[in-house]
C-alpha cells in the first residue's frame, strides 16, 4: 500500500504541507475562505529543530495502536488506511496517548482527526504531496 | 548614514484579502524581507531587501503576492536613465567596482529574433517527424581527412576521439562554487539521461560526480583549479577555457566566503581564500603556447579524448578561431557577449564582446574560406533561449549548442541577477546549505530532461518542415534562413538574404 | 550587362528549383548504339518537362579520341571564344577542334556558339603543377567557368560527351543529331524549372571530367553541401543541385578514393537506427563514413543517374521521394523515372524492379576489372 514517506534531506520547513492539508480537509472550495483568519489544525505536522525538519503524519500502521485504544470503535482500518468515523468519537484522548507518532489531534472545533491519505475528501491524491515544493514527502510503496 | 540615495527598485504588493498568514514567504526569503507582525496579526514586508527573485510569489498558496517595479521616478531623461544615476551613487558610496551577475540586460539587438526559418512546399515535400525518422544525433570532434584501408581494401575507421550527442545541445560551463552541489548533480543526472554532456566549469570535479564521467566535460581554466591527472581522465573531453562571453579578457572570481570545505577540497585551494582566476593563462601568451597546452593535455590523456578550446566572442574572433583550428584542438566553443556569469564587473559584462550570431557566422565562413572547417567542430553559446534559436544557430554553421542560463531557468532561476550575493533563494547560485537544500536534484534533473526533450521535439518539427531529416544537412545551410529588419552589413556578415529574396 | 545576361536573374545568380525526368541505358557488353532509344524513352515523359532544359550524356562516343579529353564549350560572344582559346592554348595541347555539328530546329532558339576540342594537358605545364592529369584538367575547367565571362565548358571527359540546350530533350536530341553518335551508355534529362533559366549551361546533365549527373529532385541540404564542397576548390557557379552532387561525387570518388558503393553510403547514408542494427564491423564502417563526410549527406528528394567511364550508377534518397525504375534484358540495363519510359523501348524486360531508397544500382561494363571500372585503382594503403 502506498504511504507518505519523508525525505528529510529535502524538507525546507516551509510548512506548506500543513496548509494544503488543512485546506483539503476543510470542505471549502476557496482556499482563502477555508484558511483566512482561522486557526489551522493540519493532519500533518512539521517537526523542526535547528537545520533539520521533516513532516510527520499517520503511518497507517499494519498493527495500529490507535485502533486498539479506541473505546468507541471510531477508528478502523479501511483497506489499510486508518480512518476515523467522527460520529462515534467521544474525545476520550486515548488514541492520542497510544499513538507513538502523535499523528492524531483534536480538530479546532470538533472531535479527533487524522491523516486519511485524502481518501475521504475531494482530493484523490494526498494534498500535502502535491503542495510540497521540493519532493520532501512522497507517496509510494516501500 | 541618515541619507539614502537608492530607493528600493521593487515594491511588494500583498493582497491582504487573500493572505492567509501561512508565513511561507517569511520562512523562505533568504533576504529576510517578510515578517509576521504579532500585534497586527498580519504579514509585512521590507522592500529595501527584496531582489525580485519571486521565491515568495511562487510559493504563496493563495497567490497573494506580486512584485512590481516601483513607480518612484527620477525626472524623465533619455540620457541619464535611473540605472546610470544610481550606479554613480553606488560607486560614490563604496569606491568599488560594480559587480553584476547573469547576462547583460542591456538593449542590444537580438539577431535570433531577426532571422526567419524556411519551410518546404510544392517543389520539395516537408517531412512528418511523427511518422518518419528524424535524426538529431551529432558527433563532435576532428573529422579524418584521409581514407586508409586494410589489406582486403576495407576502410579502417580512423577517426580521433569523438563526442556522441543524442541531441545537439550540451550544458555549458558553470563552476562548482558559482553554482551549488545540487545544481551540478541535476546537470550531471540530466546529461546522462539525455545522452549529452555537462561541463564542470573552472571549479574542478567533485569526487561524488566521477561516476558521471562519460557525460562530463572537464574544464581547465586559467586558475587551474582542481586540475590533476585523475580529473583530466575522468571526463569524456577536456575544455581549455581561454575566455568567457560575459567577461572577455578577465578571469573568474569566487569570494572567500563561498569557499567552504567542499569547494576548498575540490578546487585544491585553502579554505576561505578568494579564488581569483588570472586574466590570461600564464603559460599561454600566444597561439603557439596554446598548441603546447593542447598537446600536453592530449599526452596526459593518451590522445583518447577530444580537446575543446573555449573563447569569448570578440572583434577578431575569426582570426582567433582560425588559429585555434590549426593548433590541434578538436572543437572550438565560442561564447557570445550575452552569456551569463556568477559574478563579473558590470561594465565589462555590459560593454565587452560581440553577439554570438555574428561571431558564429563569420567564424564558420572564415574557416570554410580557409578550407579548414572540417578540422574542428563548432559549439556556440551565449543566450540561446529556445529551440528556434538552436535551429538558427545550426543553420548558421554550428555543430552543437551550449546552454547555461536556459538550464538554470529550468532549475528555477528567476533571473534576479543577484548571484554574487551568494543568497540564491532557489538553491542554485549559493553554497549556504540551508539554501542549497531547496534544489532537489531529482526535481531539477527532471526539469532539465523535460526542457531538452521538448526542445528536441520542436527541433524535429522545424527540421521536418524544411524537408530535412538529418541534422547534419542543416549545418551551415544558410539558404534556410532569411533576415528581417536587418541592414545590408548585418545580412552580409550573417551570410543570409533578406526575407522576400 | 553583357550579351547573355537578361533582365530576369539567370541560373547562378539565383537558385531555381525544378522537377524533371531522367532516363539511362547501358549495354554491358560494350556494344555501341545511337541515342535514338534514349530520345524515344524521354519523349514518353514529355509532361515531366516544360521545355526549358534537356540534355544527354553519351559514353564511348569518341573511340578514335578516347585517350584525349573532349571539351564541349558554349560561347556567348566571339570575344569569349578568343579569350578561352588563348587559355586553352596555354594549358593544353589542342589535338582537334571544331564546331559541334547541329541541325536547325524550330524549338531550339538563342543558340550560342558550340565548339568541341580534343585536348591533352600540356606536358611541361602539367609536370610544373605537380598535379595528376585529372586534377589539372578539372581545375582548368573550373577556372574557365568561373573567370571567363561568356564561355562555359559543359563537358570535359574522355570518350564521352554531354549535349544540352534549352528545349525539350527530344528536340535537343534532334538538334545535336545524336542519331549519328554511338555509345555504350546514354543518360538523358528533361527539365521543369520554376523560373526561366534562359541559359544553356543550366540544363542537365552536369558534368566534370568523365562524371555526368542527371537529377530529378530538390535537395534541402543544398547550401550545407555547397558550403562544404567549396572548401575543396570547387565553385558552385550554377547554384544547382546537380552541380553540387557532381562535385561531391568527384571529390569522394576521385580524390578520396572511395568506391561508388561507399560514395552512396555517404550521399544517402542509412538512418542511425538502421546502422545500429548491422554487424559490428559494418556498423563501424557505415558510422565512420557518415560521420567523416557528414556535410555531404543529401536530404530532400533526389534520384540521380551518374555516368562514368565504364558504367552507370542510379541512386535514390533514403525516403524514396522521387521515382526510379530499373530493368534488365540480356546485356542491356535500363534506368528511368517511369516504367513507361523503359517499356517504350524494351517492352519485355527479363527483370524490372523499383530500387529501394538509399540503395545504389551500379552497372559496369563486363570488360572492366573490379576497381578499374571506377576509372582508377582502389588505393590500398600499407598498415
Amino acid at each position: 500500500m502506498k504511504r507518505i514517506y519523508v525525505n528529510e534531506m529535502w524538507c525546507l520547513g516551509c510548512h506548506l504541507c500543513e496548509y494544503y492539508c488543512a485546506y483539503a480537509n476543510s470542505g471549502v472550495k476557496d482556499m482563502v475562505k477555508a484558511l483566512k483568519d482561522k486557526q489551522i489544525q493540519a493532519r500533518i505536522t512539521v517537526e523542526q529543530r535547528g537545520a533539520i525538519s521533516f513532516a510527520v503524519n499517520c503511518r497507517h500502521c499494519t498493527e495500529p495502536l490507535c485502533v486498539k485504544s479506541c473505546i468507541g470503535g471510531a477508528i478502523t482500518s479501511k483497506d489499510g488506511v486508518i480512518v476515523i468515523d467522527q460520529s462515534r468519537c467521544v474525545l476520550c484522548y486515548s488514541c492520542i496517548m497510544a499513538c507513538p507518532y502523535g499523528a492524531l489531534t483534536p480538530a479546532v472545533e470538533g472531535v479527533m482527526q487524522k491523516c486519511e491519505l485524502c481518501t475521504t475528501n475531494s482530493q484523490g491524491q494526498p494534498a500535502c504531496i502535491q503542495g510540497c515544493p521540493n519532493k520532501a514527502i512522497v507517496f509510494e510503496e516501500r | 548614514m541618515g541619507i539614502n540615495y537608492l530607493y528600493p527598485p521593487f515594491e511588494i504588493m500583498r493582497n491582504q484579502d487573500r493572505c492567509i498568514t501561512c508565513r511561507v514567504c517569511e520562512r523562505q526569503c533568504a533576504n529576510l524581507v517578510h515578517h509576521y507582525d504579532e500585534d497586527k496579526k498580519r504579514m509585512t514586508a521590507d522592500e529595501s531587501l527584496c531582489v525580485n527573485c519571486h521565491r515568495c510569489v511562487s510559493l504563496c498558496p493563495t497567490r497573494a503576492l506580486k512584485i512590481v517595479k516601483t513607480d518612484h521616478i527620477f525626472k524623465e531623461n533619455a540620457n541619464w536613465k535611473s540605472e546610470v544615476i544610481e550606479d554613480i551613487y553606488r560607486q560614490a558610496g563604496t569606491g568599488g567596482v560594480l559587480l553584476a551577475s547573469m547576462g547583460t540586460p542591456k538593449d542590444y539587438p537580438v539577431y535570433w529574433d531577426k532571422m526567419l526559418i524556411n519551410a518546404s512546399q510544392v517543389t520539395n515535400p516537408s517531412i512528418d517527424p511523427l511518422r518518419e525518422p528524424m535524426e538529431t544525433r551529432t558527433y563532435l570532434g576532428r573529422k579524418s581527412s584521409k581514407i586508409s584501408r586494410d589489406a582486403e581494401g576495407r576502410i579502417i575507421p580512423n577517426s580521433s576521439g569523438q563526442l556522441k550527442l543524442d541531441i545537439p545541445i550540451m550544458f555549458s560551463a558553470m563552476s562548482y562554487g558559482s553554482i551549488s552541489y545540487n545544481a551540478h548533480k541535476s546537470l550531471a543526472m540530466a546529461a546522462s539521461e539525455l545522452g549529452t554532456f555537462y561541463n564542470t566549469g573552472e571549479g574542478g570535479l567533485h569526487k561524488d560526480f566521477y561516476h558521471y564521467g562519460k557525460n562530463t566535460i572537464v574544464q581547465v581554466a586559467s586558475g587551474r583549479f582542481g586540475v590533476h591527472p585523475e580529473y583530466l581522465n575522468a571526463g569524456a573531453a577536456i575544455e581549455i577555457k581561454m575566455g568567457q562571453g560575459a567577461k572577455p579578457g578577465i578571469g573568474g572570481h569566487l569570494p572567500g566566503s563561498k569557499i567552504g570545505e567542499d569547494i576548498s577540497a575540490t578546487r585544491m585551494i585553502p579554505l576561505h581564500a578568494d579564488a581569483i582566476s588570472p586574466a590570461p593563462h600564464h603559460d599561454i601568451y600566444s597561439i603557439e603556447d596554446l598548441r603546447q597546452l593542447v598537446y600536453a593535455l592530449k599526452e596526459a590523456t593518451r590522445y583518447t579524448k577530444p580537446v575543446i578550446v573555449k573563447v569569448a566572442a570578440v572583434h577578431n574572433i575569426s582570426a582567433i578561431a582560425s588559429g585555434i583550428a590549426r593548433s590541434g584542438a578538436d572543437i572550438i566553443a565560442i561564447d557570445g557577449f550575452r552569456g551569463g556569469t556568477g559574478a563579473a564587473p558590470a561594465r565589462i559584462r555590459d560593454n565587452v564582446g560581440i553577439p554570438i550570431e555574428l561571431a558564429l557566422a563569420s567564424v564558420d565562413q572564415r574557416l570554410r574560406q580557409e578550407g579548414i572547417r572540417g578540422n574542428v567542430s563548432l559549439v556556440v553559446g551565449g543566450s540561446i533561449r529556445s529551440s528556434s534559436d538552436v535551429i538558427k544557430a545550426i543553420a548558421l554553421g554550428a555543430d552543437a549548442i551550449y546552454i547555461a542560463t536556459s538550464a538554470l531557468i529550468a532549475l528555477g532561476c528567476h533571473l534576479c541577477r543577484t548571484c554574487h550575493s551568494g543568497k540564491c533563494n532557489w538553491g542554485i547560485a549559493t553554497q549556504n546549505p540551508e539554501l542549497v537544500k531547496r534544489l532537489n536534484p531529482e526535481v531539477g534533473s527532471n526539469h532539465l530532461v523535460n526542457l531538452l526533450t521538448a526542445w528536441n521535439h520542436e527541433i524535429k518539427e522545424m527540421m521536418g518542415g524544411m524537408g530535412i531529416n538529418s541534422i547534419e544537412a542543416l549545418r551551415g545551410n544558410r539558404l534556410m534562413l532569411r533576415g528581417i529588419g536587418l541592414n545590408e552589413t548585418e545580412l552580409k556578415i550573417l551570410g543570409i538574404a533578406h526575407a522576400g529574396q | 550587362m553583357d550579351g547573355y545576361h537578361q533582365r530576369m536573374p539567370l541560373e547562378g545568380e539565383v537558385r531555381i528549383p525544378s522537377g524533371c525526368a531522367i532516363s539511362g541505358i547501358i549495354d554491358r557488353s560494350g556494344k555501341r548504339f545511337s541515342a535514338r532509344e534514349a530520345i524515344t524513352s524521354i519523349s514518353v515523359m514529355h509532361d515531366r518537362s516544360n521545355g526549358l532544359g534537356g540534355g544527354f550524356a553519351g559514353y564511348g562516343i569518341y573511340p578514335e579520341y578516347k585517350d584525349y579529353t573532349a571539351l564541349h564549350i558554349f560561347y556567348y560572344s566571339s570575344e569569349a571564344k578568343r579569350t578561352c582559346e588563348e587559355f586553352l592554348e596555354e594549358h593544353f595541347d589542342l589535338i582537334n577542334l571544331s564546331k559541334i555539328p547541329t541541325k536547325k530546329h524550330p524549338a531550339i532558339t538563342d543558340v550560342p556558339l558550340i565548339w568541341r576540342y580534343f585536348v591533352t594537358a600540356l606536358p611541361t605545364k602539367l609536370s610544373f603543377s605537380q598535379l595528376d592529369e585529372d586534377e589539372y584538367t578539372a581545375r582548368c575547367v573550373i577556372r574557365i567557368n568561373r573567370e571567363i565571362e561568356g564561355a562555359y565548358v559543359f563537358s570535359s571527359g574522355k570518350d564521352m560527351g554531354v549535349f544540352k540546350a534549352v528545349g525539350f530533350p527530344e528536340d535537343v536530341g534532334e538538334f545535336y543529331m545524336l542519331d549519328e553518335y554511338e555509345g555504350y551508355s546514354w543518360t538523358v534529362h528533361g527539365r521543369y524549372p520554376t523560373n526561366t533559366p534562359g541559359w544553356w549551361g543550366g540544363s542537365h546533365p552536369f558534368s566534370l571530367l568523365s562524371y555526368s549527373v542527371v537529377h530529378n529532385g530538390e535537395i534541402s541540404s543544398y547550401d550545407a553541401n555547397r558550403r562544404h564542397i567549396e572548401m575543396y576548390g570547387y565553385s558552385c557557379t550554377l547554384q544547382t543541385d546537380t552541380e553540387v552532387i557532381t562535385y561531391m561525387i568527384d571529390y569522394l570518388h576521385r580524390r578520396m578514393g572511395l568506391t561508388l558503393e561507399e560514395v552512396s553510403h555517404v550521399l544517402a547514408a542509412p538512418f542511425w537506427s538502421t546502422i545500429e542494427q548491422k554487424e559490428p564491423k559494418e556498423r563501424e564502417e557505415y558510422s565512420y563514413l557518415r560521420n567523416t563526410f557528414a556535410s555531404m549527406l543529401i536530404t530532400g528528394p533526389f534520384s540521380i543517374i551518374l555516368g562514368f567511364n565504364g558504367g552507370l550508377m542510379a541512386l535514390n534518397d533514403r525516403l524514396k521521394l522521387r521515382s526510379l525504375v530499373a530493368a534488365e534484358k540480356g546485356d542491356r540495363v535500363y534506368l528511368a523515372s517511369e516504367e513507361a519510359a523503359i517499356r517504350v523501348i524494351e517492352p519485355d524486360p527479363d527483370r524490372l524492379w523499383y530500387p529501394s531508397g538509399g540503395k545504389a544500382v551500379i552497372v559496369t561494363l563486363d570488360s572492366m576489372q573490379e576497381g578499374e571500372a571506377h576509372g582508377h585503382q582502389l588505393p590500398v594503403s600499407a598498415l
